[in-house]
């Protein structure tokens, strides 16, 4: 099974080492992982695809990465409403009027876009939900991919809980978790705003 | 005031607290040392033999203390050598904070001479660490890094400083005000609906047992545990670095827990309805096999360290808290509440253990067994030494044959198992409690990986004792070898430096000791000499610690003492 999680953390050097060492270390596989500012200069926003095995692994990956002092909030978005995108860039062999046109049919049923055009080569931009441009992929893949690069998993959970720099409140946080847990209800993991 | 890095690094230290700093020179760290010059009148450094010996002296002294040890080193190899004590500090959560030296900010990254990524190779064995790149963030992270070692659970934390940030010089002011780190703000107390539900699982019990870890000392939960036990009449089995969590003579403790522990404690935990764990982690070496560890409790979990509820062992109530707020939560609730029953079948369990697995003690046999010995120091010290062990069938019996009364006076590496740990952390100890009686419990293979601090304690004429079990063998290896492998003794006999001779060489008094009789002498001998003081025990080479679970093995699987060897009336400490 996957887990999506996002931690919030520090803006610091060396953060997405100790966060990629802790998995590593831990025996848990990381599936992606993306990483990008917020809108606060000291905060950046990880987004960790990883492959969970057995139920409480994401829970117990959650309670090692709050022990790295740089890590700020986590949230497991895994059993959440929540917005994923993904970001590929395919660089696709248009040499005749033909595959121009097939590209350009293709693009427009996917809401996908040309970035850019050249005698021998077309290269589209498609940014959704996974499964969308997974089949995107599938569709183009006879015309002759030449080169692809995908961004990895970003997400949000919906609605008006945020995650926010932790203050004292969202930090006590772990604990909440496990008191939940301990009383027999699933939790995803945030405290929510 | 214009101050360099190097002094500003020597005025946090003393705002800290610190009077004794452990640790040797070398390029990347000169200035500072340079810089000590100025402040020999506040802070005393020893100087050791190895890094190693730094960082577990350092960690020796924030055991028997509780306050934050400190260890310097330079870069490179000095740094690389303090690998293991880090390692050790952090499994066993002790506060320390280790400084290092750095190539200078311009030569990082061209494998200039003594350069290595020294947070990278210490990331997974710090609490934290850092790399200070801005003199005016030097001051501010050293507070920090004092503040994370100490607090929450304790670990060490490690400040690379590269050659040129001690060089340059700015105005400094010290940092005042709160320490602002939105990720780290260690759980105080535990939520109502945790409590009500521990309440309820304690009123209900029938056969309780509280796994009391190192957790209560650190905590300073040692009232708040007394009290709790008390009023619940609930016995006590404590890990390793749980002892002296309460006076192991107290009548509701049952003993040591796990691979060697007792097998009263063991056999109590297996059939125990209720398992309250304060301040342990479950270990491999206390629970054994998981799947058939105490079958049929519920399980009540308090633990600061949040990663460690249901990490190994899946609870019934796990309280995220510090021990002792949580403990002073619970109390006041509490009905008084007996457990007679249970009781009476512990106490045929705990005879049963004096009985089977202490041993040889009343054999008048003429032989020199390691257990008479812990067990005579404990005699002749009137059990209130501070010990320190190092690894191996020694240790063991220490734990085994050493009750210990008060909290903070049994140092022993008990989640990394280092060798080489228990002589310098003896002495990392002595600087931290100059009137406490310490003794380094010591095997004769684990003592020669640190024996070059002989010479740090010559040097700072530090009163300590040192007892050497010389076995000749790696004898815990041995054991297993004797047990697991058919008897098939490879890499563990040893020919041995003849240690008496050795000591002297290095300007220590000391004596070799080869039968019972002597050890009375011989500890009163080491007493009255007021500088280091080195016994060598000859001890029989092929006994064995019993009782012993194998790894992996069910927790009530325990191999036992065989009956044949089994005798009763001696001053066994352990007694009912
Ligand atoms: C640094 C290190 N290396 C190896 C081991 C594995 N080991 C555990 S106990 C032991 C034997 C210890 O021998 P000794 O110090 O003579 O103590 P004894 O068991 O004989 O009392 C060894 C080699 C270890 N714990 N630490
Ligand atoms: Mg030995």
């Amino acid at each position: 099974m996957k887990s999506t999680l996002v931690a919030l953390v520090e803006n610091k050097p060396g953060v997405l080492n100790r966060v990629v060492s802790l998995f590593r270390r831990r025996a848990f596989n990381m599936d992606s992982l993306t990483v990008g500012r917020t809108h606060r200069p000291d905060v950046s926003r990880m987004t960790i695809i990883m492959d969970t095995e057995h139920p409480g692994d994401a829970k117990k990956i959650i309670m090692h990465l709050y022990k790295l002092i740089d890590v700020i909030e986590v949230q497991n978005l895994t059993d959440q409403a929540r917005i994923n995108r993904d970001l590929a860039l395919i660089k696709i062999r248009t040499t005749d009027a033909i595959s121009r046109n097939n590209i350009t049919e293709f693009t427009y049923r996917y809401g996908a876009r040309i970035v850019d055009i050249g005698p021998d080569v077309t290269i589209v931009e498609i940014t959704g939900e996974p499964d969308h441009v997974e089949s995107f992929i599938r569709e183009l893949e006879p015309m002759g991919i030449i080169e692809m690069a995908r961004t990895g998993l970003v997400s949000m959970g919906r609605g008006v809980r945020s995650m926010k720099k932790a203050d004292h409140e969202s930090k006590r946080h772990t604990a909440a978790l496990l008191s939940l847990q301990s009383n027999g209800n699933s939790n995803n993991g945030s405290t929510g705003g | 005031m214009k101050l360099s890095g190097a002094e500003i690094i020597w005025e946090c230290l003393i705002r800290e607290g610190v009077d004794v700093v452990f640790g040797y020179p070398g390029g990347a760290i000169l200035p500072t040392y340079d810089a000590l010059n100025k402040y020999t009148d506040r802070i005393h450094h020893v100087l050791v033999r190895h890094e190693q010996g730094a960082t577990h002296m350092a960690d020796g002294y924030a055991r028997a203390s509780g306050r934050v040890g400190v260890a310097i080193a330079t870069s490179g190899p000095g740094a690389t050598n303090m690998v293991t004590g880090l390692a050790t500090a952090m499994m066993d959560s002790t506060p320390m904070v280790c400084i290092t030296g750095q190539v200078p900010l311009n030569a990082i990254g061209t494998d200039a001479f003594q350069e290595t990524d020294v947070t990278g190779c210490t990331l997974p064995v710090t609490k934290h660490n850092y790399l200070v790149t801005d003199i005016h963030e030097l001051a501010y992270t050293i507070r920090e890094a004092f503040h994370i070692a100490r607090t929450g659970r304790p670990g060490p934390v490690l400040v690379d400083i590269p050659k040129d940030v001690q060089n340059q010089v700015i105005d400094f002011i010290y940092p005042e005000g709160p320490i602002e780190l939105p990720g780290y703000q260690p759980p105080k107390e535990a939520h109502e609906a945790d409590l009500v539900a521990a309440l309820e699982l304690i009123k209900a019990a029938q056969k309780p047992i509280i796994l009391a870890g190192h957790g209560v000392t650190m905590s300073g939960a040692e009232k708040e545990l007394r009290d709790f036990a008390e009023i619940t009449q609930t016995p006590i089995a404590l890990t390793i670095l749980g002892k002296g969590a309460i006076d192991e003579k107290h009548p509701l403790v049952i003993g040591m827990m796990g691979m060697h522990g007792e097998a009263a404690a063991n056999q109590a935990i297996q059939e125990a309805d209720l398992l309250i764990a304060l301040g342990m982690r479950f270990d491999d070496r206390v629970t054994g096999n998981t799947k058939s560890y105490s079958p049929n409790s519920r399980k009540i979990h308090v633990e600061i360290d949040p990663s460690e509820i249901n990490k190994n062992i899946q609870v019934d109530v796990g309280i995220n808290g510090d021990l002792a707020t949580v403990l002073r939560q619970l109390n006041p609730r509490l009905k008084s509440l007996e457990h007679k029953a249970w009781f009476r079948q512990i106490m045929d369990w705990k005879e049963d253990t004096n009985m089977r697995d202490i041993v040889q003690n009343s054999l008048p046999d003429g032989k020199l067994w390691a257990p008479h010995v812990i067990a005579d120091i404990w005699k002749f010290t009137g059990g209130e030494a501070v010990t320190s062990t190092d690894v191996g069938q020694h240790q063991m019996w220490e734990a085994q044959y050493y009750p210990h009364a008060r909290p903070r006076t049994l140092l022993t590496s008990g989640g990394l198992g280092t060798m080489g740990f228990g002589f310098p952390a003896a002495i990392g100890a002595k600087f931290a409690m100059p009137e406490e009686e310490v003794w380094a419990i010591v095997g004769d293979g684990g003592f020669q990986m640190t024996l070059c601090e002989l010479a740090t304690a010559k040097q700072e004429n530090i009163n300590i004792n040192i007892a050497i079990i010389n076995n000749a063998y790696l004898g815990m290896v041995r054991q297993w070898q004797q047990m697991f492998y058919n008897e098939r003794y490879i890499a563990t006999p040893m020919v041995n430096p003849d240690f008496v001779l050795l000591a002297e060489a290095y300007g220590i008094p000391a004596r070799r000791i080869t039968t019972r009789e002597e050890i009375e002498g011989a500890v009163e001998w080491a007493r009255s000499i007021n500088g280091p003081a080195l016994l060598e025990f000859v001890v029989e080479q092929h006994d064995i610690v019993y009782p012993m679970v194998p790894a992996g093995a069910d927790l009530h699987d325990m191999i036992r003492r065989p009956t044949d060897l089994v005798s009763q009336d001696w001053d066994n400490p352990n007694a009912v």
